[in-house]
């Protein structure tokens, strides 16, 4: 970068740099608003950006990121015990709670099983969830992405919790509402052949 | 003046999540070789003629040459290679070989030839073999073999002796056999029974067709596992991630 621009505003470019998503023409125009910007915005993002690490933790039971600990759908006592959904990221507890249609509780992963980038079973929250299965629990849920190690994750706890005396079940996969079946690749469709339900 | 875009058969060997909803794979194609291209809005599941690129599958892709990167412009899924899908040890040892491949290759460096084959073919024999340790490798030695990194097996690196039908050593420095009147001349030996050594041979010069029809027994195998997996880690100079994977699952049961 030129000399021309000042070390505070190369900084800061290079920090929206480091972010997913931004490149380095996002970060120069994120960078010039704030510093046209009032100072209250910048001092309102600063604030955000503290909070964020310091007032944080993971729930000690299902390892969703909260603020107290155990976080609120633990201690929600009207959500059904017998039920754990398995997901690979707190964006996806955020994800299955918009469809406000799953009354059970979570358990994080924080990932998923990739033996070529380094992430092993010991990892991941895995052994947290088998620590967690006691008589209350029914049922697992296992809602790890489609694809293959999202599969094997699956397969994983499968074959790691088997023999507990606990239901495991995989989310259903389909084609996507407002997909076309023309464009949907074969191994989608297939399993939405397999996973077809009855109507009426 | 090379073409602008260009269409062409590939594995997807790696991907890695860029942006909102991009993804960066690398892939393995017969004539440009290893390269890397960027499949746009892959991450969402409609309306993308991306969206099918998935770990470990044949696909015909469209790449369109970009100033700073490729971009994967279409993608239309041709194998996916299922049962790497639906049953865990195959899906552990597709990792591994694809793995192995990633380590001795670089993006850019054009084709080696006959490694999409091999890539391919070992591929389908994990989805389809009784025996997948058997089809693996296979795969390893025809894949030293490309790479440059052929162990020689018939005689002694040493003593330059025609081998007898004896227990020998196996020099990772010297990458072949060492006869026992051999070994004093050299340091870092490991052992190779004669049942080993017979299988390596077979391995290293058999077509698969060949290879399919041979019963290799459970310890022999174990046996011939040491000694490539061993091989590989010093030839490649690191530890190899996908193989503790594979000894996790061997005793999960
Ligand atoms: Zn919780």
């Amino acid at each position: 970068m030129s000399s021309a621009v000042p070390e505070p505003v190369t900084k800061l470019i290079e920090a929206f740099s480091a972010l997913p998503g931004i490149g380095p023409k996002t970060a120069s125009r994120l960078t010039y608003f704030l510093l046209r910007a009032p100072a209250s915005i910048s001092q309102n993002l600063s604030d955000a950006l503290d909070d964020l690490k310091s007032k944080t933790v993971l729930c000690s039971t299902c390892f969703n990121i909260t603020v107290d600990d155990p976080c609120p759908i633990c201690r929600d006592e009207r959500r059904d015990k017998r039920l754990i959904a398995v997901v690979e990221e707190p964006l996806d507890v955020l994800a299955i709670e918009r469809t406000a249609s799953y009354t059970g509780r979570y358990h994080v992963l924080h990932g998923v099983i990739s033996p070529v980038n380094g992430v092993g079973p010991d990892d991941l929250k895995i052994r947290e969830l088998a620590q967690r299965l006691d008589n209350d629990v029914l049922e697992i849920i296992i809602a790890t992405n489609p694809g293959l190690e999202g599969d094997a994750t699956a397969m994983f706890i499968q074959r790691d919790l088997a023999g507990k005396g606990v239901k495991m079940t995989r989310l259903a996969r389909g084609i996507p509402m407002g997909g076309d079946l023309e464009y949907v690749d074969a191994v989608t469709l297939m399993r939405a052949l397999q996973g077809r339900s009855e109507m009426g | 003046m090379t073409a602008r875009t260009f269409r062409t058969p590939a594995i997807i060997l790696k991907r890695r999540d860029m942006g909102e909803a991009d993804r960066l794979v690398t892939l393995l194609t017969p004539t440009y070789g290893k390269i890397e291209a960027i499949a746009k809005g892959a991450r969402k599941p409609t309306g993308s003629k991306t969206g099918h690129v998935e770990l470990y599958t044949r696909a015909d892709v469209l790449i369109s040459k970009g100033r700073e990167i490729d971009v994967l412009a279409q993608a239309e899924l041709v194998e996916p290679f299922l049962p790497l899908r639906e049953d865990l040890m195959r899906g552990a040892y597709a990792s591994y070989i694809v793995e192995l491949l990633d380590r001795f290759t670089y993006s850019g460096e054009g084709a080696t030839p006959g490694l999409f084959v091999l890539l391919n073919d070992t591929l389908t024999r994990l989805c389809q073999s009784d025996d997948i340790r058997r089809a693996v490798r296979y795969y390893e030695l025809q894949l030293l073999d490309k790479m440059g990194f052929r162990p020689e097996l018939q005689e002694c690196v040493i003593t330059h002796e025609m081998l007898l039908p004896i227990d020998q050593f196996f020099s990772y420095v010297d990458g072949g056999v060492v006869a026992p009147e051999g070994a004093p001349h050299t340091t870092g030996l490991i052992s190779l029974p004669m049942p080993t050594l017979k299988v390596l041979r077979h391995l290293q010069r058999s077509t698969y067709t060949q290879i399919n029809k041979t019963r290799i027994p459970d310890a022999v195998h174990t046996d011939v596992e040491r000694v490539m997996i061993g091989y590989i880690r010093y030839v490649l100079e690191s530890r190899l991630q996908t193989v503790d994977f594979i000894h996790r699952i061997q005793h999960l049961d």
